[in-house]
């Protein structure tokens, strides 16, 4: 049986952020009430088993090559003790090369591309690897403070073994010149927590004479239960 | 020394189209599914009592009408998914077809009362929320460890009531902030 003790303090964000200023609305003033953990928590969907379609290459989606460097993202999901997760559901979305989301909402005036429909799903393997062919995102403009630009990143949500374990993180590259700008990024008061977010460059994902390769591990809640975690009678 | 979580960052506003697009995610339990059958409307509400319109999800996972979940060994019946997710309309609301759980055991021998489990991501969320919705007027309620936990003037912020004039039909609102705000619990 896993047990999902919780994060060690400063390594997740707080939803209270002024930084972030869609949060003054929206982050919960009161505390959160502490839960031990039910069936509930620790069962959770498995998608190995649900049905849901999708596609690990965003590449593929229209009549030409979409624009943009072709990248390869792969990685490794585990669990806090280093195990993998298997059949874990892994989905990703981000904006074009040019920085557009395919987004009934995003006004920004960069192109569209046709050919690029910029979301995608896959199932961890028995390693807990995932996999996606893709193009490198553009940087975006918002609206959060003047000329706040977003730096270039890939959303990523994830299920693993149980409820409890749930997120949903945004990968980000390395050199990145707006990452010490961003206050979502800078939302994470760990130093740590935060590089743990950015990808690494790796030759040997990269596929020769086509696209480069950037690994992104993640780690998942849930640790296994040792005899010992209730302490014993005198 | 045990690896550190990764952390969690907003699901931002432009999710829809890699995470809602498909409709079907909303029907939690299929036609065969046994059990009473509910839907649920839940309506997502700020801090300034403004709708989270369009850019705000919700999932739900819940145990069947036998009091059991998808995926375990016996499974609470065909057609019966435990799992739902939808974005919230322009009016902030998303609503789920469903069956009525089960009540099913706590952690340490205690009871529950039967609830849905909610995550709740938008924009402005830098980590999801989690919170329990239950069922007014049913009498296990009161037996319930989770609600017990909770300070008794806020439980009705998580108790849905039956709609006066649709049969099946069940709403709860959830304010992310200020009066009356949504208990939310640290999973
Ligand atoms: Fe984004």
């Amino acid at each position: 049986m896993k047990i999902y003790p919780p994060p060690p303090p400063g390594t997740q964000p707080e939803n209270a952020c002024d930084a972030y200023r869609s949060t003054l609305l929206r982050a919960p003033r009161l505390a959160p009430v502490p839960l031990p953990h039910t069936p509930t928590e620790l069962a959770g969907p498995r998608f190995d088993r649900l049905s849901i379609s999708g596609e690990s290459n965003l590449t593929n989606r229209g009549s030409a090559e979409p624009q943009g460097q072709r990248i390869v993202v792969a990685g490794k999901v585990i669990d806090e003790d280093g195990r993998p997760v298997r059949g874990a559901l892994v989905e990703i979305w981000q904006a074009n090369a040019a920085g557009r989301y395919l987004h009934s909402r995003d006004h920004h005036p960069a192109p569209l591309d046709p050919n690029f429909a910029g979301a995608g799903r896959a199932l961890t393997d028995d390693d807990g690897v995932y996999r996606f062919l893709t193009i490198r995102p553009g940087a975006y403009p918002w609206r959060n403070h003047p000329n706040a630009w977003r730096p270039a990143h890939i959303h990523f949500s994830l299920f693993g073994a149980a409820w409890a374990s749930r997120l949903v993180t945004q990968m980000y590259f390395p050199g990145d010149p707006l990452i010490p700008l961003d206050p979502i990024l800078q939302s994470i008061p760990d130093e740590e927590a935060k590089r743990r977010l950015m990808s690494s460059f790796e030759l040997d994902l990269t596929e020769p004479v086509w696209a480069l390769g950037y690994r992104f591990n993640i780690v998942l809640r849930g640790r296994e239960a040792t005899p010992f975690e209730e302490p014993p009678c005198r | 020394m045990p690896l550190i979580p990764t952390a969690s960052q907003t699901v931002g506003p432009f999710f829809n189209f890699a995470l809602t697009a498909d409709a079907a995610l909303g029907a939690v339990a299929g036609p065969e599914a046994p059990g009473e059958r509910i839907r649920l409307a839940l309506r997502l509400l700020d801090g300034a009592g403004e709708p989270l319109r369009g850019d705000a999800m919700v999932e739900i996972w819940q145990a069947g009408a036998d009091g059991q979940f998808a995926g375990a060994e016996e499974t609470a019946g065909a057609g019966f998914r435990g799992f739902g997710r939808r974005e919230t309309d322009t009016d902030g609301v998303c609503v789920f077809e469903t069956v009525k759980p089960a009540a099913e055991p706590g952690s340490r021998g205690g009871a529950q009362a039967p609830h849905i489990n909610l995550h709740v991501f938008a924009r402005g969320l830098l980590r999801h929320l989690c919170t329990r919705v239950y069922f007014s007027g049913e009498p296990a309620n009161s037996g319930d460890e989770a609600l017990a936990l909770v300070p008794a003037e806020r439980r009705a912020t998580l108790l849905a009531q039956p709609s006066p004039d649709e049969p099946g039909l069940w709403r709860l609102d959830i304010r992310l902030q200020g009066e009356g705000e949504t208990v939310f619990f640290d999973v």
